[in-house]
């Protein structure tokens, strides 16, 4: 049925639509469609193309309308302006501090889970429960950790005879100190994706490269690490993009200090469009933004397209 | 030694490093209790002992701060965007994977372009639209642009390609209209679907602080991310009361947690798998 469908429509047999329901469904699928087509294009699609076009004028957020037309100039500015550069490379910055750890420690806690055969529950539990946690639950948690004199960092390493830098509070401390809660905070997920990743593996590979006298050690550099390429290419990449998309954490922990250390692409839009409200100018600074995003989704793309050549 | 007793002694070896650091990931949430349980005097002192437990805090907190009106705020714009998540994603995804209709595929690439567009570049002109349509400071304002997720559709596309057809083709002998077969049969055959998107929305709507920060400037209808923000001012040196606002906003989402944990990993497990 599925090959005679095919050759009545030129589809591919992958299609499989049975041909009964081939007829006349455009208009029952324009009632399931349209309610989610409608608020997509309300509120995504139409934003997405406003906020565009908003990137070509001087609108300003306390004027109606789009007010005068500016070509170019707001990129030009952005590109220009040393708040911009300063505010994308603290954002590249976080990102190149969290994503290396985020993705070795993940990757090396599954692994001992993955030989642990109790209490599972226990380490998803202790490395997963903080990922679900709202961000300003833990802001609040962090800072009391971090707080000078008195917090628990300070004490503990006080006590290993290590002197604490004075973390949110040094500029140079500043984003390693927020690196350190976002490892905290969302290792989870990358140690789930991992973990799901390390089940897939056929249990058989290890027992006869065990028959033929290989260590454990042996065993993960042959086998495990290979395997999980495809795994660690997901992982790398979606880490990537949430920690350009930082935010939340350096509004509630530093606000952007000391001295705008910390400050990322997303609070420098912020700032401009509802502070300063140059809404066109933000605009243009989005865009540019989501440039680099598009960029980092256009190498995974790439990446994969790759690795399944190779397969 | 034997294979057979390393192998065993490098397996102790993993399991006492996995213990040391789930204990190191989870001593901020016990520090945090552990304040929230001493007087605000106590806590100038850096010790886990309590000399006088007290709850305190916590009765300070739920006098002092709005946090139970934040949880109904958050409970009620999450549960909104779920259900609207859920219901608009499921309905476009039964249509592009059973119906047939002209420029189906150029809809579903439609939909997937909105993948790639991060939420928080859209910020500006949301907020912009908002404000014209008068819905600022409204619960609406927070779901609405949180509704139309183009990955809640995905995942259901996917899950409804994966389900078979025969029983729909009985039904549809049996003369059942589409909407019919997608509440009979399509819905209920897709529970693992829809508790991935609703948990998976949920939380997102919960947790997102950038864009309720942004719509709802009124206290009486914030969010408990947007509502905690301001407690850090507050509450100033009284750590203690901080810590027990930070337990109370954390508990409804260790709840989903604990309720959901095999749904949410397996979730997470399940884009892998796609990726």
């Amino acid at each position: 049925m599925t090959a005679e469908t095919a050759v009545r429509t030129g589809r591919s047999a992958r299609e499989d639509i049975p041909p009964e329901r081939g007829r006349g469904a455009g208009l029952p699928a324009a009632g399931f469609l349209t309610p989610f087509l409608l608020l997509y294009v309300l509120f995504i699609i139409g934003p997405a193309l406003y906020g565009l076009l908003m990137s070509f004028f001087d609108t300003s957020a306390v004027k109606p309308g789009l007010s005068s037309f500016a070509g170019l100039g707001n990129y030009a500015e952005a590109l220009q302006s040393a708040d911009f550069w300063s505010s994308l490379w603290h954002t590249i910055w976080f990102t190149i501090l969290t994503t290396p750890p985020l993705i070795i420690v993940a990757f090396g806690l599954a692994l001992l889970a993955d030989r642990v055969k109790h209490g599972r529950w226990f380490f998803r539990l202790a490395f997963f429960a903080p990922y679900i946690l709202p961000s300003a639950v833990v802001a609040l948690i962090w800072i009391w950790l971090y707080t000078p004199g008195l917090g628990l960092l300070e004490t503990g390493l006080g006590k290993l005879g290590i002197t604490a830098p004075a973390w949110l509070g040094d500029p140079d401390w500043a984003m390693p100190s927020l690196a350190l809660t976002t490892l905290w905070w969302t290792l989870g997920f990358n140690f789930v994706l991992y973990l799901a990743g390390l089940q897939e593996i056929n249990r058989d590979l290890y027992e006869a490269a065990s028959m033929d006298g290989a260590s454990p050690w042996q065993q993960i550099r042959s086998i495990t690490i290979p395997m999980l390429g495809r795994t660690t290419t997901l992982v790398a990449v979606l880490q990537v993009i949430a920690s350009l998309k930082v935010f939340d954490q350096m509004y509630l922990m530093t606000s952007g200090g000391p001295n705008f250390a910390t400050r990322s692409i997303l609070q420098y839009v912020y700032d401009e469009g509802f502070t300063n409200f140059r809404i066109g100018y933000a605009s243009a600074v989005s865009m540019l933004f989501f440039l680099v995003v598009l960029g980092v989704s256009a190498v995974w793309f790439a990446l994969i397209r790759r690795q399944e050549k190779e397969v | 030694m034997s294979i057979e007793t390393r192998v065993k002694l490098f397996n102790r070896i993993c399991a006492g490093v996995l213990i040391a650091f789930a204990l190191l990931w989870l001593m901020p949430l016990l520090w945090a209790l552990d304040t929230a349980l001493k007087p605000n005097a106590e806590t100038t002192r850096t010790t886990w002992l309590i000399d006088d437990p007290t709850l305190g805090a916590f009765s300070r907190t739920l006098r002092e701060t709005d946090i139970l009106r934040w949880f109904g705020s958050s409970l009620f714009i999450a549960t909104l965007t779920a259900v609207g998540a859920v219901l608009t994603g499921s309905l476009a995804a039964y249509a592009l994977s059973r119906l047939r209709f002209r420029h189906r595929n150029l809809v579903f690439w439609f939909v997937l372009a909105g993948i790639m567009i991060p939420g928080q570049v859209l910020i500006v002109p949301q907020f912009r639209e908002m404000d014209s349509f008068g819905l600022l400071n409204t619960f609406w304002a927070v779901s609405l642009p949180q509704i139309p997720t183009a990955i809640a559709v995905f995942i259901f596309k996917q899950f409804f390609d994966g389900l078979p057809r025969e029983l729909e083709e009985v039904a549809r002998m049996d003369g059942a209209g589409f909407l019919r077969i997608y509440r009979r049969i399509i819905m209920p055959l897709a529970r693992p679907a829809v508790a991935a998107v609703a948990i998976f929305t949920f939380v997102g709507s919960w947790n997102d602080l950038l864009w309720p920060l942004l719509v709802l400037s009124n206290p009486d209808i914030m969010t408990v991310p947007v509502g905690l923000a301001t407690v850090q001012g507050s509450f100033g040196i009284r750590y203690a009361d901080t810590m027990a606002s930070a337990i109370l906003g954390a508990i409804p989402l260790v709840a989903v947690f604990l309720l959901f944990q095999r749904n949410i990993v397996e979730g997470i497990a399940g884009t892998g798998l796609k990726g």
